[in-house]
């Protein structure tokens, strides 16, 4: 930011002149990111949401967004978000309460770094992978599930959930499985912040009287506050994109990344794959609002700062 | 990295060959007969039949220089095409077979198609669905496989576009060790006994075979092909009285239990049972739901119209229509199209034949218009029928 007043509003010739070499620099140094992320994520993203404003000859139209009227859609984007959301807050809770209890240990101590490098890992265990541990540990024939019914629950949580058939194929246990990920995801991205709290500002709080409950309500959880919300909007987005682990459990729509894939590749009810652009248009628009409320709220919670 | 290098290497092949295809074409356009192999890829692309060629020796020739076939969502378990592809490769070991993305849909073809059009990687030939063909005509080339007239005229399309392959019956496969009464129709499958236990090949609004459950559905519950609404509420009420899987089933699945009822093509359930060995699953049975007309749904076969090895595609449509072969997908439970004319002929395997029954005489298969407001209708009631 102050870089930038500094070269619109340039108080010498010469200080002008080493801000844009720098500048030019910096941009050198950019040059690659920016051209991976508008080669694979800009262009693609926008062929794809266009895709929705033409029809299958080509011709312009709006027709398509007639999708989102359709309740069944409805009711899988609202899915969608539940889950989103649920997991997100969920995992941001459990993964937050991780990091609190680790900082009773010692930073390069072991159980530290166990933690730190197993939640690295798993973060990033998802897709078919996930989905396969999940039926081998409590699918209708994983291996809880199987202990369960010879220990004489026949019925039990696992394959009969709400009289419904395997808990992990419907909806609900859709965000079981995500919990998986998103937890050691919240550590990872939560310990910096949370590692960063300085010893001398407890102090501080005790000389002048506080007490715990006060050291965490007006201190610690406003300085926390940007970084969780951060969290909890990154863990949303995480959940909200996923596709290969929904679509190895769920069969029958539920999600809208399914709805989207349905779209493309169906071979029973023809001519609507540009259908799935305005369903991605949509996912966008919802990013977009969470983006949005989050800054909001970021400047709300940063406001001590200024 | 590895396949564009490959990609580049097979282009610079083909545009020498043309080159060279080309250049012989003009020598051999004075003299009046075409010699085997000479033939260039652009005659080859609108070859109609074998005659073309100079016989089935020119068409062999000719395919042989292509050197390799496409062949595109043939998984290997599915009427018996990892053993056809496996008989072909043994039969011309010149041509090698390239098979990709075996579980994809009809609609994938076409996508694949016209994303790599030009390319070597294209697929040459398509078994295709009939509501996704009818969609795609113009991507196909006509052609006549020599026992053209052994194929059913109402199988084929007169121009040879197009000619069914193969069909299967819409049939209801069991895991007996955990069902202990087998089903005889779809109303059984309401019963306490199947709670979480019943699913259907995917999304019938995207799949055709899980589509195809609907209507055998609605063929059980007093619809018809021209009305499948009683399908839908017959899944409505399969899901409210919990006994609805919502997973997708493969034959990993039904091999482990977590599928205990499939209602899929009766070729598809033979192949998952008994018959996969320790693949399949020993206990696995299969029902075709007596109480009403029995489904069916040919696939067809197809040339694609810019199929980067127009011989060798020529090839295995004629390949396809031995009775080999037909043979083979017989062997599946799969009916193929020229079964009248092999029975008649005494090629048919009369063992084969035998185990897997002989063909109900007459059984249900929704024409074009059928399954376009069929699929219109599963689009509009399907989601909240199940959701």
């Amino acid at each position: 930011m102050t870089a930038t007043a500094a070269a619109t509003v340039p108080q010498t010739t010469r200080g002008a002149g080493k801000t844009s070499r720098r500048r030019s620099a910096v941009w050198l140094g950019l040059t690659p990111f920016a051209i991976y992320v508008i080669l694979f994520l800009a262009i693609p993203a926008g062929l794809a949401v266009g895709s929705g404003f033409f029809t299958s000859t080509g011709a312009l139209t709006l027709a398509n967004f007639s999708v989102l009227a359709d309740p069944g859609i409805q009711k899988d984007f609202l899915n969608t978000i539940v889950v989103s959301a649920v997991t997100a807050i969920i995992g941001a809770i459990l993964g937050a309460l991780i990091c609190f209890a680790l900082l009773g240990t010692k930073p390069d101590g072991m159980i530290r770094t166990v933690i730190d490098s197993a939640s690295s890992v798993l973060a990033q265990f998802g897709g078919v992978m996930l989905a396969f541990a999940f039926i081998a540990t409590i699918g209708a024939e994983g291996l809880i599930t199987q202990w369960l019914v010879s220990a004489g629950l026949v019925n039990n949580v696992f394959n009969s959930f709400a009289h419904n058939g395997v808990l992990i194929y419907q909806v609900v246990g859709l965000g079981v499985v995500y919990l998986y990920f998103q937890v050691p995801l919240m550590v990872i991205v939560f310990m910096p912040a949370i590692s960063g709290l300085k010893a001398t500002w407890g102090e501080a709080n005790a000389t002048l009287g506080g007490t715990r409950v006060t050291y965490w309500t007006k201190i610690a959880m406003p300085i926390l506050a940007p970084a969780f919300f951060a969290s909890v909007i990154l863990l949303f987005a995480n959940a909200f994109s996923s596709y290969a682990t929904a679509a190895a459990l769920i069969s029958q729509g539920g999600l809208i990344s399914l709805d989207i894939k349905t779209a493309l590749v169906s071979e029973t009810v023809i001519g609507k794959a540009n259908t799935a652009g305005v369903e991605a248009l949509a996912m966008v628009v919802v990013m977009v609002i969470v983006m949005v409320a989050y800054s909001a709220l970021e400047r709300r919670a940063s406001r001590w700062r200024r | 990295m590895e396949d564009h290098l490959i990609t580049k290497r097979h282009f610079a092949g083909v545009a020498v060959l043309a080159a060279a295809a080309i250049a012989l074409a003009g020598c051999a356009s004075t003299s009046s007969s075409t010699t085997a192999g000479t033939i260039s890829k652009a005659k080859a692309s609108t070859a109609t039949s074998a005659a073309a060629f100079g016989g089935l020796k020119g068409l062999i020739a000719a395919a042989n220089a292509e050197g390799q076939l496409n062949v595109i969502t043939l998984p290997p378990s599915w009427a018996n095409y990892g053993k056809i592809i496996a008989l072909f490769e043994k039969t011309y070991p010149k041509i090698k077979i390239n098979s990709a993305n075996p579980n994809g849909s009809s609609a994938n073809e076409v996508s694949a198609a016209e994303a790599e059009k030009g390319q070597s990687t294209a697929p040459d030939v398509f078994d295709i669905g009939t509501a996704v063909l009818d969609q795609n005509l113009d991507l196909v080339a006509p052609y006549k496989v020599q026992n053209w007239a052994d194929i059913p005229t109402d199988f084929k399309d007169p121009g040879g576009k197009w000619y069914y392959d193969y069909t299967g019956l819409m049939s209801i496969g069991y895991d007996s060790s955990k069902i202990t009464k087998a089903p005889k129709t779809y109303k059984d499958l309401l019963g306490s006994e199947f709670n979480g236990k019943v699913s259907i090949k995917g999304d019938p609004t995207q799949a055709n075979e899980a589509a195809s459950a609907v209507y055998l559905a609605a063929l059980q519950n007093g619809g018809s092909a021209d009305n499948i609404q009683p399908g839908i509420d017959f899944f409505a009420k399969l899901k409210a009285a919990g006994n609805f899987n919502n997973v997708l089933p493969t034959q990993a699945t039904v091999n482990s239990g977590d599928t205990p009822v499939v209602l899929q093509w009766s070729y598809n359930n033979l192949a998952w049972g008994p018959e996969a060995g320790s693949a399949g699953n020993a206990n696995w049975k299969v029902v075709i739901p007596s109480g009403s007309a029995a489904l069916g749904s040919y696939y067809n076969q197809a040339i694609n119209a810019d199929a980067p090895d127009p011989a060798a595609a020529r090839l295995w449509e004629e390949f396809i229509y031995t009775p080999a072969v037909q043979n083979l997908y017989l062997a599946s439970g799969a009916y193929p199209a020229t079964l009248a004319a092999m029975e008649k002929n005494k090629t048919v395997d009369q063992s084969v034949l035998s185990s897997v029954g002989a063909p109900p005489s007459n059984f249900v298969q929704l024409t074009a218009d059928q399954a376009t407001a069929a699929a219109a209708l599963l689009g509009a009631k399907w989601k909240s029928a199940i959701g």
